[in-house]
C-alpha cells in the first residue's frame, strides 16, 4: 500500500511530467490563461492519461511482447491514445454537455499532448506491473492538473503586474515557468522513488 | 512482418468497431426542431446572420432568439418557409430581396494573392498564387464574403444572367385601383 502512495507522490511531485520531464508543455502554456480552463483540461487529461496508461499496459503485455513486434510500440500507443481521447469526448458529450462546452477544442487535443504518450513509454521502460502502470499515470496526471492550477492562478495574478513591454505575454510566462520548474525541483530532496 | 502487419490492422478494426458502437449508444439527441431547420438553411456556413455558421443559427431560430429574415443568401423564401415551420408572424414586405447574383472577379485586377480562397466558405474560387482568379458561378451563393478581402477590391457581384432554365416572365406591375 504504502509503495502504491510513494508512486503517486512520486509521479506527482518529484518527477512531474511537466515541469521536470518537460512533457507536455503545449498544453501548459497554451491553455493557462484561465484557472477554470486550467482545471477543465487538468481533468480531461488525466482521465486520459490514466485509461491510455493502463490500456497502452495491457496492449504491450498481450499484444507487442508475444508477437515481437515492440518496434510498433510507438504506433500503437498512438492508435489507442487517439481511440481513448474520441471516447473520452463521445462520453463527456453524453454525461456532461456543460463539461462538454467548457472544454471545447481542447478534449480532442489531449491526443497530441506529449505527456501522454511519454508517460505510457516510460511505463514500458520501467517495467511497471499493471496496478503501478495505472497508479504511474494517475500520479503522472495529477501533477499535469496541479501544475496547470498554479500556473494559471499565477498567470492571473500575472496579467494586472507592471511587465517591462519586451518581457510581456509569453516571455513572462516562460520566465514563471522556469522559475516555477526550479522551485519543484526542491521536491526531489524528498526522495521517495 | 505478416503479424505486424496483421496485429495492427486487427487493434484498428477493433479500436474502430468498438468507437462505432459506443458512438452508437453514446449518441446525443438533439431537439429535432433544430436539425429540421438546419436542413432547411442554405449550409454553406457564410455567416452573414451573425452566428458562426448555420448549426448555431439554427439553434438560435428554434429557440426563438433570431429572426426568421437573419439568412440573407436564403432571401424571402427562406424566411416564409422558416416562419411556417416556427409558427411565428413576419412581414415580409420589409425584406430586400436580392437579385440572384455570383461574384465576379475583375480579371484586369486580380494579382492573384489567393486571399478570396480562405474566406469562401463554398470554394467556389479556383486559381493559383499568382494567377489570375475566377468563380465558379454554379457554387457561388453571393454570400459577399470575399467582397472585403480583396485587396484590388476587383471582386463585384453580378446578377446572373437568365438561361433557358432560369428565364421566367416577368411578374405583372402592381397596380392601385381608383376606388
Amino acid at each position: 500500500m504504502q509503495e502504491y502512495l510513494l508512486i503517486i507522490l512520486g509521479t506527482a511531485l518529484v518527477n512531474n511530467v511537466v515541469l521536470v520531464k518537460f512533457l507536455g508543455l503545449c498544453p501548459f502554456m497554451g491553455v493557462s490563461n484561465k484557472v477554470d480552463t486550467a482545471i477543465g483540461m487538468g481533468l480531461a487529461t488525466t482521465f486520459v492519461l490514466t485509461l491510455s496508461a493502463a490500456s497502452s499496459w495491457l496492449l504491450e503485455r498481450f499484444l507487442l511482447e508475444p508477437f515481437g513486434i515492440e518496434f510498433l510500440r510507438i504506433l500503437t500507443f498512438i492508435l489507442v491514445i487517439a481511440a481513448v481521447v474520441q471516447f473520452t469526448e463521445m462520453a463527456v458529450k453524453k454525461i456532461s454537455p456543460v463539461l462538454y462546452q467548457v472544454l471545447g477544442i481542447f478534449l480532442p487535443l489531449i491526443t497530441t499532448n506529449c505527456a501522454v504518450l511519454g508517460v505510457a513509454l516510460l511505463n514500458i521502460q520501467e517495467k511497471n506491473t499493471f496496478v503501478e502502470s495505472l497508479l504511474y499515470g494517475v500520479g503522472s496526471a495529477l501533477g499535469f492538473t496541479l501544475v496547470m492550477i498554479i500556473f494559471a492562478g499565477l498567470r492571473e495574478r500575472l496579467s494586472f503586474a507592471d511587465v517591462p513591454e519586451s518581457f510581456a505575454g509569453a516571455p513572462i510566462g516562460f520566465v514563471v515557468a522556469g522559475l516555477l520548474s526550479l522551485a519543484f525541483m526542491g521536491f526531489s530532496g524528498l526522495s521517495v522513488q | 512482418m505478416l503479424t505486424a502487419i496483421g496485429s495492427l490492422t486487427l487493434l484498428g478494426l477493433v479500436l474502430g468497431g468498438l468507437l462505432g458502437i459506443a458512438s452508437k449508444y453514446l449518441k446525443v439527441e438533439g431537439n429535432p426542431l433544430v436539425i429540421e431547420v438546419e436542413e432547411m438553411l442554405p449550409g454553406s456556413q457564410c455567416g452573414q446572420c451573425g452566428f458562426p455558421g448555420c448549426g448555431p443559427a439554427a439553434e438560435a431560430l428554434a429557440d426563438g432568439k433570431a429572426d426568421v429574415t437573419l439568412c440573407p443568401p436564403g432571401g424571402r423564401a427562406l424566411a416564409a418557409d422558416l416562419a411556417k415551420k416556427l409558427s411565428v408572424e413576419v412581414d415580409l414586405t420589409s425584406m430586400e430581396e436580392k437579385e440572384p447574383a455570383v461574384a465576379f472577379v475583375n480579371e484586369d485586377l486580380c494579382i492573384g494573392c489567393t486571399r478570396c480562397f480562405a474566406q469562401c466558405p463554398t470554394d467556389a474560387f479556383i486559381g493559383a498564387p499568382k494567377q489570375i482568379h475566377t468563380v465558379i458561378g454554379e457554387i457561388c451563393t453571393s454570400c459577399e464574403k470575399c467582397i472585403d478581402i480583396c485587396p484590388t477590391e476587383c471582386i463585384t457581384m453580378q446578377p446572373l444572367e437568365a438561361t433557358v432554365q432560369t428565364w421566367h416572365w416577368p411578374k405583372p406591375k402592381e397596380r392601385r385601383l381608383a376606388a
